[in-house]
C-alpha cells in the first residue's frame, strides 16, 4: 500500500438474510482519483456505499480511511471525519428553502470547526455561505432558485443540492450514489464540469453510476460489482473489453447464438 | 360579478397581501403601517394574557387562568416536539408529574422558595425525563407516542406500590406563592417567554437541525450531526416546559401526588394543538386558554360535560381541522379571489 491511499476497503461482506448483498469486496482508491463503481441492477453498489458510510452495519470486513479503522461507526461520525455521500433517491429537507438546507450541514462539529459557532467564519453566516456553495454548484445567485422550497425543485437541481450538502462539510471523499441518473442528456452536459472541478479542488470521488460514457469521461479507474461480488478492476477501456463484464451487463446468451 | 359562472370556470385565487411581502424584508420599519402590521397581533396576544388576572373577578376563575397557563405550557412542547422535530409525544403527564414531585421534594427537603424550587424542578425534571425517555428517542411516530404514554402510568403504579413519596396521600404542606398576584403573573410571564422563545428557536439555525430531524433524519446523520443528539436536545426542552407547569402546579395546591400523572396533562394539550393549529405555537395556546375554562364552565351540565366537550373538539376537527391560527394567519396574510379559468 502506498503512502497515497485514502480509503481502503477489505473484504467488506454484507447479507440481508439469506442474500448475500457483498462477499469480499476490496478495493482501494487514491487521495484526489475518480473512482467508478458500476454493475448491473442488484449487484451491491449502493450497500457497499451504505456499508462504507455507516449507514447499514457490515458483517465482517474493514475500511480504513487515511489509515485509521473508520468500520461501522455511525454515519454522522464518519461525515465528520470528512466522507460524506449523497443519496440516490434524494434526500432534501422539502420544508425548507434551498439554502436553508445547507444550514443543516454548516451546524455539523466539521463545519463548525472550521466556520466558528456563527457559521462562516469570517465569511458571514451560514446563510452567506450556504449562497455562495450553491453558486458553485450551479445555483443562479441573483435568481429564485436558491430561496425556493427544495419540493418545488426539480431533479436536476436536487442532485446538485445532494452534492452541496457534501460540500457544506468540506469533505475529503464524496461517495457519489447515481448523480447522474435521472438527468436529461443537457443537464449531465453540466454536471461533468462540475464533478472536474470537485476532483481539481483534490477531493477523492467515488462514483456508483450507471451512465457508463459519462462517468468513463472521468474516471481514471473502475470496479464492477456482479451479485455482490467483485468481478474485476481496471482503467475503464480494459474492464470494458472483458468478458465477464460483458457477461454481466448482457447476460450469458452471445449474440451469436441469435444468428 | 361572476355569480353566473359555473365552478368549471372559476377558480379560487389567494395571494399574499403586499404588505406582508413588504414587512418579510428588512424595509418593515419604513412605515407605520408596516411596523403595525407586525407588531399588532403580537401585541393584542401579550396585553391580552397580561390582562388576564386584571379583568377576573373570581378567585376561582383566577385559578383556571393558572391551569391554562399550565396546560399552555404543555401544549407548546407538544407542537414543538411534533411539528418541529418529528416526535408525537403523550408525555405532557409525565413531565408534570415528574416536575411536581421534584419541587415538592426540594420544597420540604430543603426549604427553598418557590423562586428556587420551580427553576431547579425545571431543569432537573428535564433531566430526569430526558434520560428516561433516552432509550426511546430512536422512535418515531406513533411507537414513541406509546412510549411516552407508558411512562406516567408506570410512575404513578410504581409510587403507589412502593409507598414512596407519601405514596397515595401524595406530599402535603408544600409552600405557596407570597400572594396571588404572584402566582398569576409568575405563569402568564412564563407562558409568553416560552411562546416567543420557541418561536425565535425554530428559526435559528439550531431550529432548522431540529426541522431537519422532522423531515429527513438520513440526511442529517450524512450532514454530520447525530439526530440522537437533538432529538434529546428537543425533548430537554419540552420536558422543561412541563416540569415548569408540574412544579408550578404543586406550588399553587401546595400538594404533589399521583394525580399529577393523571392523562388529562396528556390528552388535553393535543386537543388544544388540534383546535388551535399545528405548527405556529401559538395556536396551541390560545387553544388551551379557551378549552380550559371551557371544560371548567362545562361542570354545570354534570356528567353530560363530556358529551358537549366531544361535541365541541368534533366540530373542530370536522369543519377547521387545520385549526384555528392557521386559518387566522392565512385570512391575515393574504386575500382571495375569483379568477376565470
Amino acid at each position: 500500500m502506498s503512502g497515497n491511499d485514502i480509503l481502503q476497503v477489505i473484504d467488506v461482506s454484507k447479507a440481508f438474510g439469506g442474500i448475500q448483498a457483498l462477499l469480499n469486496v476490496s478495493f482501494t482508491v487514491q487521495q484526489g482519483e475518480v473512482f467508478g463503481i458500476i454493475g448491473p441492477n442488484g449487484s451491491g453498489k449502493t450497500t457497499l456505499i451504505n456499508c462504507i458510510t455507516g449507514f447499514i452495519k457490515m458483517n465482517s470486513g474493514k475500511v480504513l480511511y487515511k489509515g485509521k479503522e473508520i468500520s461501522n461507526r455511525a454515519p454522522n461520525q464518519i461525515a465528520n471525519l470528512g466522507v460524506t455521500r449523497t443519496f440516490q433517491i434524494m434526500r432534501p429537507y422539502y420544508s425548507l428553502p434551498a439554502y436553508k438546507n445547507l444550514v443543516i450541514p454548516l451546524f455539523s462539529p466539521r463545519a463548525r470547526r472550521t466556520g466558528g459557532w456563527r457559521g462562516g467564519g469570517k465569511l458571514g453566516n451560514r446563510e452567506t455561505v450556504s449562497i455562495d456553495i450553491l453558486e458553485e454548484i450551479g445555483f443562479e445567485r441573483d435568481s429564485f432558485v436558491p430561496y425556493k422550497l427544495a419540493s418545488t425543485l426539480p431533479t436536476g437541481y436536487l442532485k446538485r443540492l445532494e452534492l452541496a450538502r457534501c460540500l457544506a462539510l468540506r469533505p475529503d471523499v464524496i461517495l457519489c450514489d447515481e448523480v447522474f441518473s435521472g438527468l436529461s442528456m443537457s443537464e449531465i452536459a453540466s454536471m461533468v464540469p462540475l464533478i472536474e472541478r470537485l476532483q481539481m479542488d483534490g477531493i477523492t470521488l467515488i462514483m456508483v453510476e450507471h451512465r457508463l460514457r459519462e462517468l468513463f469521461r472521468v474516471a481514471s479507474r473502475v470496479m464492477v460489482l456482479n451479485f455482490g461480488q467483485k468481478l474485476t478492476e481496471g482503467i475503464p477501456e480494459e474492464v470494458m473489453q472483458d468478458e465477464r463484464v460483458k457477461e454481466a451487463y448482457l447476460g450469458p446468451e452471445k449474440a451469436s447464438d441469435y444468428i | 360579478m361572476n355569480e353566473q359562472l359555473t365552478t368549471a370556470e372559476r377558480r379560487k385565487e389567494r395571494i399574499d397581501r403586499g404588505i406582508k411581502v413588504r414587512t418579510e424584508g428588512i424595509y418593515a420599519v419604513s412605515s407605520w403601517q408596516e411596523v403595525t402590521y407586525l407588531v399588532l397581533p403580537r401585541l393584542i396576544l401579550i396585553a391580552g394574557l397580561l390582562l388576564l388576572p386584571l379583568v377576573i373577578p373570581s378567585l376561582y376563575w383566577k385559578r383556571v387562568v393558572s391551569i391554562a397557563g399550565i396546560y399552555a405550557l404543555l401544549a407548546l412542547g407538544f407542537d414543538f416536539l411534533a411539528h418541529f422535530v418529528g416526535l408525537v409525544s403523550l408525555g405532557g403527564a409525565f413531565f408534570i408529574g415528574v416536575g411536581g414531585y421534584t419541587a415538592a421534594i426540594l420544597d420540604k427537603s430543603l426549604g427553598l422558595s418557590p423562586a428556587l424550587t420551580i427553576p431547579m424542578a425545571a431543569v432537573g425534571g428535564a433531566f430526569i425525563c430526558t434520560l428516561l425517555l433516552f432509550p426511546a428517542l430512536p422512535l418515531r411516530g406513533v411507537y414513541f407516542a406509546i412510549v411516552t404514554l407508558m411512562y406516567p402510568l408506570a410512575l404513578m403504579r410504581i409510587i403507589e406500590a412502593l409507598n414512596i413519596f407519601g405514596g397515595t396521600d401524595g406530599i402535603l404542606g408544600v409552600s405557596s406563592f407570597p400572594n396571588r398576584w404572584i402566582e398569576q403573573y409568575c405563569i402568564i410571564f412564563t407562558v409568553i417567554f416560552a411562546l416567543f422563545g420557541l418561536r425565535r428557536l425554530v428559526n435559528e439555525d439550531i431550529g432548522l437541525v431540529f426541522r431537519g430531524v422532522k423531515d429527513n433524519d438520513q440526511a442529517v446523520r450524512a450532514s454530520g450531526l447525530s439526530i440522537t443528539l437533538y432529538k434529546a436536545i428537543a425533548v430537554f426542552i419540552a420536558s422543561g416546559l412541563g416540569s415548569l407547569g408540574g412544579a408550578y402546579l404543586s406550588h399553587i395546591y401546595m400538594w404533589s401526588g399521583i394525580s399529577q400523572f393523571a392523562l388529562d396533562f396528556s390528552v388535553i394539550p393535543i386537543a388544544a394543538t388540534v383546535i388551535g393549529g399545528g405548527g405556529t405555537l401559538v395556536g396551541p395556546v390560545l387553544g388551551c386558554f379557551f378549552l380550559v375554562p371551557i371544560s371548567e364552565w362545562l361542570r354545570e351540565f354534570g356528567t353530560l360535560r363530556i358529551v358537549f366537550y366531544s361535541v365541541i373538539l368534533m366540530a373542530f376537527i370536522m369543519f377547521r381541522s387545520e385549526g384555528v391560527m392557521v386559518y387566522a394567519q392565512r385570512k391575515y396574510h393574504q386575500f382571495e379571489r375569483w379568477v376565470k379559468v
